[in-house]
């Protein structure tokens, strides 16, 4: 009846899993409880669970992006820790069948559900606003895409709690995880986490090159987009181009667990190698996916916060574009240690360096972006700022790492770990942080406070130097990854610096929490506010609309011929122009089948997950009727009354002579007169 | 950027170098073999190279941000400044220059350092097969007919051969101390090829997480004299364990930190025996060892159809 699924699936003999459930228990029902007793459940169901509004979405990511990173860094603290204690003979407290399962979930968790959808958050809720469009072109699908990422964020946390995680190491490499060594379910809550969320991932992808391609708004050419809009394009082709790999080696996998295929297993003509192969030529792109935004977000702070345009900013397109074609020829720089051939190993040694070129030539041009600007030494710029730094020395380490004669001893050690650390940490991390700080006032109508914010900054730059330069250290000194116990007694105190760093991390974590929270608090003094729509002065069409956006984004889609519109248009005193006259605007309808379809295959999952069949054919089949009746619903959205219009753009029109934006004597309604 | 800043910063370079060798307890920077000696100098060249620009990037972004930063008001302000193909040619040039420069180091050593080119020496080499179980190494010296569990004693200035495989799932047969490692994987065989330059005692580990027991997977490599070598050889064909199919089987099941183990003798051809277990291609047909140990091999060689470069270390 129910599978392999019993009541000794729940760890109830391990005290830290059992303590860490009756937390997230008393959490999930004091949540719970607090939205029934405010009566929130309606207003949370109509206007965000059910929601198609790109920026409700992109919120959305972020806010489980922020949950999980707690999540991820919990198991990053437990393994320094246990690294730090079990040392010289002690066995510290966390035997190898737990420690195994927290690093590998640490890996994935930190990846595919943090990482991953912080960027989508930002790319959802800044990329249909800079092209100048009212939403993405598949708003439904958008929506369903956020909720198969959830979908696969609640399957991995509920293997906490039921049976365990995979004990393979984040990349799940076969035949480690076959059936054969990994009996257990943590596989298969692996595979079908990654597998749901990377099937909402694709989609994104396609949904936002669709978006890009055919919603800009008239005039803008492809060329003259933003760069975060351009940077966010090429990790969607990469998306497109990548994930479907992904998707075809877990299923590989799947008929390998679950229907006694030799795929990837080491007897009955079964080759590992290729899973090795299939998962980087995947997994390379990927880390691409997550830091070309992050290049985006820093140049959009730099071009912001110096007045300035960006320097070279075709270059910045075409480096880009660079990226992203060479990160699909590297792949085999994850493992020169196969055995491979001089000449192959040397092709994808040089195939790796010539990415450096492009991403220096970034560098070069952040840095003559400031040249001759005004730096406004903000959060965000500081986080910019510490990238560059930290990311020069990530880059040369990951240099340094695709020569195969450097690699042959450098592989899989805590030099590794540092190195991809330090860019993704160093790149993506203080990327996203710091477009969360540029873009929550648009998203929210006020600042984050600023003191707090570079309290956090200076608490992650310092905790990120003193955690990663001892495995930079250790690594040269032969400790390799994913141990459990060490004996070498010269470690210890650079395991012990180590976790100290994580400990100042965990400091600047905690200084971004109480930012949100006096932040949210102050939300309403007048030096926060900023509503009328650009905090920054900045230089792209969506600081041109108020704060947070009306649900249609612009009344009338904004005229944008250069590459920074905004720009020229607070030049030419041709902002905030309002017409005549508003027509009508088509927008969609909220949809429950993106939230329905989620919970289905969340079910599907689950059900797979533990072989109980009928479960796993009844929720499969109600997902794909479910979409059947969606689909045959046939819904053509709704048009939004000029009134309506009117009353928002009034509103607007009252803030922005109120923030000074425009003479409080040219009234709107003049002004359209002028136009007229 | 001023002229006179860079000559000065190339001045500090090699104090970094010499530094980075001042760490003494760095295994990979105080290598006690030949391999393991050109890796770490190749490590060192490439590093300084790339200092070349990581440097004046890092101070340049200080110098700009705090020379234009907004309170300077001093300072030349131009919004509009966005394009000059002078410095678009300068910022493409210079890293590509470091590049060619790297990727002619990268091409020489990775062809040098090829774990399957056997080493240059008038000594013959020694080999030792290697076998990764759940969770210890088995050693087999096919020439002296003995095997070992997480030891193994070889004579230092000899080559070694390394034949690598797995009974189990991939490991990563790794003497940091000595060089480069290699992949041990079940039904194929992998080599490498290290040379001691001094008598020594090194630790020796998996590199790639395997599992379990994957942190007890450790063994002691000991580089000696040709003498005590062959003393130590007479010594281990004394030894009352004997590696027949029973003792194999036994051996086979998972065990943790597990202590060593000498065998005074070996089945016969137990290295490919054990390879050729996860053979599935061909079910039923009689396989030729002699021919599928070329099979294997030229599949591990991948697209490199030229003989080994016979081109020296770098340094």
């Amino acid at each position: 009846m129910f599978g392999k699924l019993s009541w000794e699936a729940i760890p109830f003999h391990e005290p830290i899993v059992m303590v860490t459930l009756a937390i997230i228990a008393l959490g999930g029902l004091g949540l719970f409880a607090g939205i029934t007793y405010f009566k929130k459940w309606t207003y949370l169901w109509t206007e965000w669970l059910t929601s198609v509004d790109h920026k409700k979405i992109g919120v959305m990511y972020i806010i489980v992006a922020m949950v999980m990173l707690l999540r991820g860094f919990a198991d990053a603290i437990m393994m320094r820790t246990q690294q730090a204690m079990a040392t010289v003979g002690s066995p510290g407290y966390l035997p190898p069948e737990h420690y195994d399962q927290i690093f590998t979930a640490h890996g994935v968790i930190m990846i595919i559900f943090m990482a991953m959808p912080f960027f989508t958050g930002l790319m959802n809720l800044a990329v249909p606003l800079q092209i100048g469009a009212r939403d993405v072109a598949y708003p439904f699908l958008n929506s369903l895409s956020f909720w198969l990422l959830v979908s696969g964020v609640v399957l991995i946390n509920v293997s906490l709690g039921v049976g365990e995680f995979a004990k393979t190491g984040w990349v799940a490499y076969p035949p480690l995880s076959g059936l054969q060594y990994s009996p257990g379910v943590g596989v298969d809550y692996y595979i079908w986490a990654l597998q749901l969320s990377g099937l909402g991932t694709t989609l994104t992808g396609v949904n936002f090159l669709a978006t890009v391609l055919k919603m800009r708004t008239p005039g803008m050419k492809l060329m003259d987009m933003p760069i975060f809009t351009w940077t966010c394009t090429w990790a969607n082709v990469l998306i497109v181009a990548s994930f479907p790999i992904l998707t075809a080696t877990l299923a590989l996998l799947t008929l390998d667990r679950y229907m006694d295929f030799h795929i990837f297993t080491n007897e009955l003509g079964g080759n590992p190698m290729m899973y090795v192969n299939l998962f980087w030529a995947w997994g390379h792109p990927e880390v691409y996916i997550l830091i070309l935004p992050a290049f985006g977000i820093f140049s959009e702070v730099i071009s912001t916060f110096t007045g300035k345009k960006l320097f070279g900013h075709h270059s910045m397109i075409y480096a880009s574009g660079a990226i992203s074609v060479l990160g699909f020829m590297v792949w085999l720089h994850h493992f020169f240690t196969m055995g491979s051939g001089a000449s192959v190993n040397a092709f994808f040694g040089l195939a790796t360096m010539l990415i450096s070129i492009p991403t220096g030539v970034k560098l070069f041009n952040w840095l003559f972006t400031i040249y001759q600007g005004r730096l406004r030494f903000t959060s965000q710029v500081l986080w910019t700022l510490g990238f560059m730094v930290t990311f020069a020395i990530g880059g040369m380490t990951g240099v340094l790492l695709a020569i195969p004669g450097a690699d042959f001893v450098l592989h899989n050690s805590l030099f590794v770990i540092a190195h991809f650390h330090n860019v993704i940490i160093g790149g993506a991390v203080f990327g996203y942080i710091a477009g969360f700080a540029f873009y929550f006032p648009k998203a929210f109508g006020f600042k984050l406070h600023e003191g707090w914010g570079k309290a956090a900054f200076g608490f992650w730059i310092t905790g990120f130097f003193v955690a990663f330069m001892p495995l930079y250290a250790l690594g040269f000194m032969g400790m390799t990854r994913r141990l459990n116990t060490t004996t070498n007694p010269e470690w210890v105190p650079y395991l012990y610096v180590a976790m100290f760093g994580a400990v100042l991390i965990a400091c600047g974590i905690a200084c971004q929490l109480i930012q949100l929270y006096v932040s949210v608090r102050d939300r309403k003094k007048p030096e926060n506010m900023c509503e009328h729509g650009d905090p920054w002065n900045a230089h792209t069409l969506e600081w041109s609309t108020s704060s947070p956006p009306p649900f249609y984004n612009f009344a009338v889609l904004p005229k944008a011929e250069v590459i920074d519109p905004f720009t020229e248009a607070k030049e030419n005193g041709t902002a905030y122009q309002a017409p005549a006259k508003y027509e009508p605007i088509h927008m969609p309808n909220n949809t429950a089948t993106g939230v329905v379809m989620g919970a289905l295959l969340t079910v599907f999952g689950f059900a797979m997950i533990w072989h109980i069949w009928w479960l796993a054919i009844a929720s499969l089949v109600g997902t794909v009727a479910y979409f059947v009746i969606h689909a045959a619903r046939d819904d053509q959205g709704y048009m939004v009354p000029v009134d309506v219009i009117e009353r928002i753009e009034a509103e607007q029109h009252k803030r922005l002579v109120a923030a000074g934006k425009i003479p409080a004597t040219a009234t709107r309604v003049e002004t359209s007169l002028e136009q007229a | 950027m001023s002229k006179n800043r860079y000559p000065r910063l190339l001045g500090l370079l090699p104090l970094l170098g010499t530094l980075l060798l001042g760490g003494c307890n760095m295994t990979l920077l105080d290598p006690k073999g030949q391999v393991g000696l050109d890796e770490r100098n190749l490590i060192i060249t490439a590093t300084l190279l790339m200092l070349l620009v990581v440097v004046p990037v890092i101070v340049m972004t200080f110098l700009f941000a705090w020379k234009y930063r907004a309170s300077n008001t001093q300072a030349t302000y131009t919004p509009k400044w966005s394009h000059s193909t002078k410095i678009e040619v300068a910022v493409w040039t210079i890293p590509v220059l470091i590049i060619i420069a790297l990727g002619y180091v990268t091409y020489k050593s990775t062809h040098a350092l090829d774990p399957y080119r056997p080493l240059d020496s008038d000594v013959k080499p020694i080999t030792i097969e290697v076998v990764s179980m759940d969770w210890k190494w088995l050693f087999i010296y096919p020439e002296q007919g003995i095997a070992t569990v997480n030891k193994i004693v070889f004579p230092a200035h000899t080559p070694i051969n390394f034949k690598v495989t797995s009974d189990t799932v991939m490991n990563s047969f790794f003497i940091p101390g000595l060089g480069g490692q290699i992949y041990a994987m079940a039904g194929m065989q992998t080599k490498l090829h290290l040379i001691a330059n001094q008598n020594t005692e090194l630790e020796g580990i998996s590199a790639n997480y395997s599992g379990a027991g994957f942190s007890g997977m450790k063994f002691k490599a000991t580089a000696t004299t040709q003498e005590e070598f062959d003393a130590w050889v007479n010594e281990v064909k004394k030894a009352p364990k004997q590696l027949e199919k029973a003792e194999y089987e036994a051996l086979s099941k998972p065990s943790q930190n597990n202590p060593v183990e000498l065998y005074s003798s070996v089945t016969p051809n137990l290295f490919q025996t054990i390879i050729d277990k996860y053979e599935g291609m061909n079910p039923g047909k009689p396989m030729h060892h002699e021919k599928h140990e070329k099979e294997v091999a030229h599949n591990m060689e991948g697209m490199d159809m030229s003989s080994h470069s016979a081109a020296g270390a770098e340094e």
